[in-house]
């Protein structure tokens, strides 16, 4: 790039001009109709909708359940990056592709399949149903579809990290005379957080905006396992426009700011990376 | 690295002790059982529970036919516009150097941290029969929400940044110099895309039409809001699969999710297959960044 010479390839007009129109026709201006649409609300019907007992309820929900869900997959999908960069097992393979299947299968399968599974008379929901624990139709439920979806995210950001970290660093921390624990938090946790820091917003924003794998296993009750998609949702089946817009712009800016803090996240790893 | 025969780490130091390997590898499989394979599995087991013929005739009904070629169309526009934009998108940004590049990147990147039911939602305000622009499309007897045209719309949108963010890195990688020695020569551009830079990207750009795809078809959220619920004519297969799961219909709803389950699996197979192809490319370029955050 530094070099100033004469681009002989062709079509810069056409290319940029294409992508230009196509991201505002398909992106630019569908989003700003959102905006607009909330300036045409009153402070006091915005409020109305944003404040009340009932929006606060699923925002407690969606953000609880989403920073739950992404805290459980950044301790599991931490082992699971470890076990598959540092360990051979039978089935490896297998688990390498299969871990990105919440990308691949669709929300509503998802949904209706970990219902069948953790309802009481599910396969799992009937071991913890005597313990008095309930977990489809609950916020527990919640937590397990956020948890679903958000797993790849921790796995595919620190996998790479953790494959290109060099041993010689753990072998030197050994002759030193680290344990291997000492070399564990000294030497390569240092390393990961950047990735696993990542991956954890990454979880969060997903499970922030998740819906077909929530609604079927949330029982979706209003003051206790309804989450803000579903309200959204519902204002929309009422033609509540102005107060689905409200709400939504709340999301919306929220998810904005998770995009920020992802973007420095990755700068910042990238200079860990590069030193 | 390394590994001897008893998966141990053969380098001193860099081993963990056997009992936290077993433990770790434990909790990997159990949590993964949790969460993954327990649910795949019993897809199948729900589908299959009441019988073979019960299975094939949930796929058959008129209505599962129809959302499954529902799902197809919309795909099959939503693809390869989003692949066409994808190309052009990546050959604009990597072969040229102009103002605002990196807003343009991440304005690309924008519809990944838009929620699916908000990205419904801004079509239904958009173009919905309420809002002026549908009002007056409405007026002419064009239908956009509640009709075929707002779910592939819809889809599009949640599906946007998929090919061109596996393009952009891939032809970054690949450098320009061979087109521009196509060009030199007396190539013309349309020959030149033809022949140099599409073979040098065919397996990125296959990678992102899987992935794309993959999401089109099974696309949830902004299709639901977006649809209108018609039977028959507004129904694509992930919303098929709710209705007959709250009709109590469960085998039924197995029985299509099991298809869409079989597509999940196979971009799975696909993807790994190209990764292998994709990897070397995108990983040098990995390198490229790196050094210049330096």
């Amino acid at each position: 790039m530094a070099t100033k010479r004469k681009n002989v390839l062709p079509g810069f007009g056409l290319t940029l001009g294409f992508t230009l129109t196509y991201l505002g026709i398909v992106v630019l201006i569908p989003i700003s109709t959102i905006f607009f649409k909330t300036f045409t609300l009153s402070w006091h019907q915005f409020w109305a909708a944003v404040a009340n007992p009932r929006t606060i309820a699923a925002y407690e929900l969606s953000f609880g359940a989403s920073i739950a869900g992404a805290f459980i997959n950044s301790v599991f999908g931490f082992i699971v990056a470890w076990s598959l960069v540092r360990y051979e097992f039978p089935g490896k393979t297998l688990i390498d592709v299969m871990v990105d299947l919440p990308f691949a299968l669709p929300t509503s399968v998802a949904g209706i399949t970990l219902t069948a599974i953790y309802a009481s008379h599910g396969w799992i929901g009937r071991l913890v149903a005597p313990l008095g624990i309930k977990i489809a139709y609950a916020p527990l439920g919640v937590i397990v579809a956020l948890t679903f979806v958000g797993l790849p995210f921790v796995v595919r950001t620190v996998q790479p990290v953790l494959e290109d970290l060099d041993e010689e660093y753990e072998e030197a921390a050994a002759t030193l005379g680290a344990s291997r624990l000492q070399t564990f938090y000294m030497v390569i946790a240092p390393a990961l957080i950047p990735a696993l820091l990542t991956g954890f917003a990454l979880a969060f924003a997903r499970a922030l905006g998740e819906y077909g794998s929530v609604v079927f296993i949330s029982g979706n009750m209003p003051m206790h396992t309804e989450v803000v998609t579903l309200l959204i949702m519902s204002k929309l089946e009422q033609f509540d426009y102005a107060g689905a817009t409200a709400i939504a712009v709340v999301m919306l800016l929220a998810s904005f700011a998770i995009l920020l803090a992802i973007n420095l996240l990755q700068r910042w790893s990238l200079r860990r990376l590069a030193t | 690295m390394a590994i001897d025969s008893q998966g141990q780490a053969t380098r001193p130091g860099t081993a963990d002790p056997a009992w936290i390997r077993r433990a770790l590898i434990a909790t990997m499989f159990a949590f993964l059982a949790l969460f993954l394979f327990i649910p795949v599995i019993a897809v199948f087991t729900e589908a299959l529970r009441d019988g073979l013929g019960t299975y094939f005739g949930a796929i058959v009904a008129p209505e599962a036919r129809a959302a499954i070629r529902l799902t197809l169309m919309t795909a099959a526009i939503a693809v390869p516009l989003n692949v066409a934009f994808g190309v052009a998108a990546a050959w604009a940004i990597t072969r040229f150097d102009f103002p605002g590049k990196q807003a343009l990147l991440t304005l690309i990147d924008l519809p990944f941290s838009v929620s699916p039911v908000i990205a419904g939602m801004l079509f239904v305000l958009l173009v919905g029969v309420r809002a002026p622009i549908g009002g007056w499309l409405a007026s002419h007897g064009i239908r956009i929400i509640f009709a075929e045209p707002g779910i592939v719309l819809a889809t599009i949108f949640v599906t946007f940044p998929l090919a061109s963010r596996e393009l952009i890195p891939i032809m970054q990688a690949v450098g320009s110099e061979e087109e521009e020695a196509a060009i030199v020569l007396g190539a013309g551009g349309l020959q030149m895309f033809f022949r140099v830079t599409l073979p040098n990207v065919k397996w990125g750009l296959l990678y992102g039409m899987v992935l794309c795809n993959a999401r089109a078809m099974g696309e949830f959220g902004a299709v639901s809001v977006v649809s209108g619920h018609i039977e028959g004519h507004t129904v694509t297969m992930p919303l098929y699969i709710e209705i007959l799961y709250n009709d109590y219909r469960f085998a039924a709803a197995f029985a299509v999710s099991s298809l869409l389950t079989m597509l999940a699996i196979a971009t799975l197979v696909a993807k790994r297959l190209l990764e292998r192809r994709v990897a070397p490319v995108k990983r040098e370029q990995e390198e490229v960044e790196v050094r210049a955050a330096a």
